[in-house]
């Protein structure tokens, strides 16, 4: 029969973790940690559109180079979205084992979905797709590494960004997969509250609207880079640090 | 009005079953849906072939025993409704329509339209009931009960069981089943006793039957023929989660309970 979480301390997590409602919880909260660092990530990238200072340093460079004075701030940071990542990769990976694989086994031969978004339904390949992205990225623009972004220097933030997007190919997949994370925010920022058990008649309206407009302006916060790199809005000449 | 209809023939949990087509004839459109299928199974057995199985039983919209997917979607194309209380002014003369079982693992098809929703039964007995005295029943002004709360457990209590939820969720979660009952007795006093218990003991229940997770996409609150809200989901993972942290066995030794 059914069994209880009792006990204290790691017992208690494991259990709560083992539960349905647990996982999405802890989806919730890593989803919401993820999500500010998105918002914080595109502010940053928007300061691609800043004019160069009068010492030649673009304002970009001069970002980069404060974050990286501060390496406590910038591994912490990148130590907790890491941890993020991976609870809420392996929670959707379990959870969508179970919803996919063993809950329902034999598939209808019809099903018409009435009210769900397209968003809703697509969580999770929208989130491999994330995935596979952000390690992409990280190997072009923050690592460098020389058989994804042979063009890469170190610390030259501006420099990079406007020749690793300059290929049409690398601007178009940016595009892409960002336009995936917009529609993947659309349904998540407002499901996690849900699956906190947040939720009012009155407000969780509102937080839906909110929601979709955040994706949106994620989207095109995000898409605007590349786009103006490709049309060539954004140049090279500006940084030197 | 004619129909073509396909339905799922399927002769016992262990074979395998598949869509099988009927043309009918004769259709009256003030027919509920259970009546036209019984037209059908009237002609089946005349012809001495097998009638289509299905459940029902008060044909009231009020036991939750009838429903089935009409074209894909559970309880038909008429919102709010179980199919027996489905009539067939909805559908147009010569549609074709096609005829399927709840499916999920929780929900064994035991024959055509019939599964066995006996998953359902063993949550509700892991924790969705209350403990009182038995004997003559107390003056029902002596606890008081505010409005609104009455009036969400109402809105929750009026599930009844039919498993639609189940059928349209893609993931075959029961949460909305689950959270409707949760819901119910959390919000009522008399339902407070066991609060922590009843939705840790129902959530684990609901697991172990193999239900999927919420994913948050509201298919369930659309097919729902009583109308139950998602906000009843929000409401068993608030439960859920103050439970699993706060409980404490009575039994446990030391401290305060
Ligand atoms: S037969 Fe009772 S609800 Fe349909």
């Amino acid at each position: 029969m059914s069994t209880m979480a009792v006990g204290g301390g790691l017992t208690r997590s494991a259990s709560f973790y083992d539960s349905v409602i647990g996982k999405k919880a802890v989806m919730a909260i890593t989803g919401f940690i993820l999500f500010g660092f998105v918002l914080v990530h595109m502010a940053g990238n928007l300061q691609v559109f800043l004019p160069v200072h009068a010492n030649g340093v673009h304002p970009l460079d001069e970002y980069g180079a404060k974050l990286r004075a501060m390496p406590p701030l910038l591994w912490g940071a990148r130590i907790v979205l890491l941890v993020a990542v991976i609870l809420h990769f392996v929670a959707a990976i379990q959870l969508s084992l179970l919803n996919k694989r063993q809950a329902r086994p034999q598939r209808y031969v019809k099903l018409a979905p009435i009210v769900s978004t397209y968003a809703s339904r697509t969580m999770i390949w929208g989130g491999l797709v994330i995935f596979f992205y952000v390690i992409y990225h990280l190997l072009h623009l923050t690592i460098g590494a020389r058989f994804v972004n042979p063009t890469f220097e170190e610390g030259h933030v501006y420099q990079n960004l406007v020749s690793g997007l300059q290929n049409p190919v690398v601007a178009i997949f940016y595009m892409i997969a960002n336009i995936v994370l917009a529609i993947h925010l659309y349904h998540g920022i407002w499901s996690m509250f849900q699956s906190l058990g947040i939720a009012h008649p009155r407000y969780t309206p509102i937080l839906k609207r909110v929601s979709a407009v955040l994706a949106w302006v994620i989207g095109i916060g995000f898409c605007s880079v590349p786009l103006a790199v490709l049309t060539g809005f954004v140049k090279m000449t500006g940084g030197n640090l | 009005m004619k129909l073509v209809l396909n339905i799922w023939r399927q002769k016992n949990q262990n074979s395998r079953g598949g869509m099988v087509r009927y043309e009918l004839d004769g259709v009256n459109e003030h027919m509920s849906f259970l009546e036209m299928l019984d037209v059908l199974n009237e002609q089946l057995t005349e012809k001495g072939e097998d009638p289509v199985t299905f459940e029902h039983d008060c044909r009231e919209g009020i036991c939750g025993c009838c429903g089935f997917m009409i074209n894909g979607v559970a309880h038909g194309p008429h919102r709010g409704t179980t199919v027996c209380q489905l009539h067939m002014r909805h559908f147009r003369d010569g549609e074709e329509l096609w005829l399927e079982p709840w499916r999920a693992a929780a929900f064994p098809v035991l024959k055509d339209l019939l599964v066995d929703r006996a998953a359902f039964d063993r949550i509700i007995a892991a924790g969705g009931f209350i403990s009182v005295n038995t004997g003559s029943a107390q003056d029902a002004n002596t606890i008081a009960v505010q409005k609104h709360c009455a009036e969400l457990a109402m809105d929750a209590a009026a599930c009844i069981g039919c498993g639609a939820c189940v059928a349209a969720c893609p993931n075959a979660s029961a949460s909305l089943f689950v959270g409707a009952k949760i819901s119910h007795l959390a919000l009522l006093p008399q339902g407070q006793p066991e609060r922590s218990r009843r939705a840790l003991n129902m959530v684990a229940q609901m697991q172990q039957e193999v239900f999927g997770s919420c994913t948050n996409i509201g298919e369930c609150e659309a097919v729902c023929p009583k109308g139950v809200k998602l906000e009843n989901i929000a409401r068993m993972n608030r439960e859920y989660i103050k439970a699993a942290w706060a409980y404490r066995e009575e039994a446990a030794a030391g401290g305060g309970g």
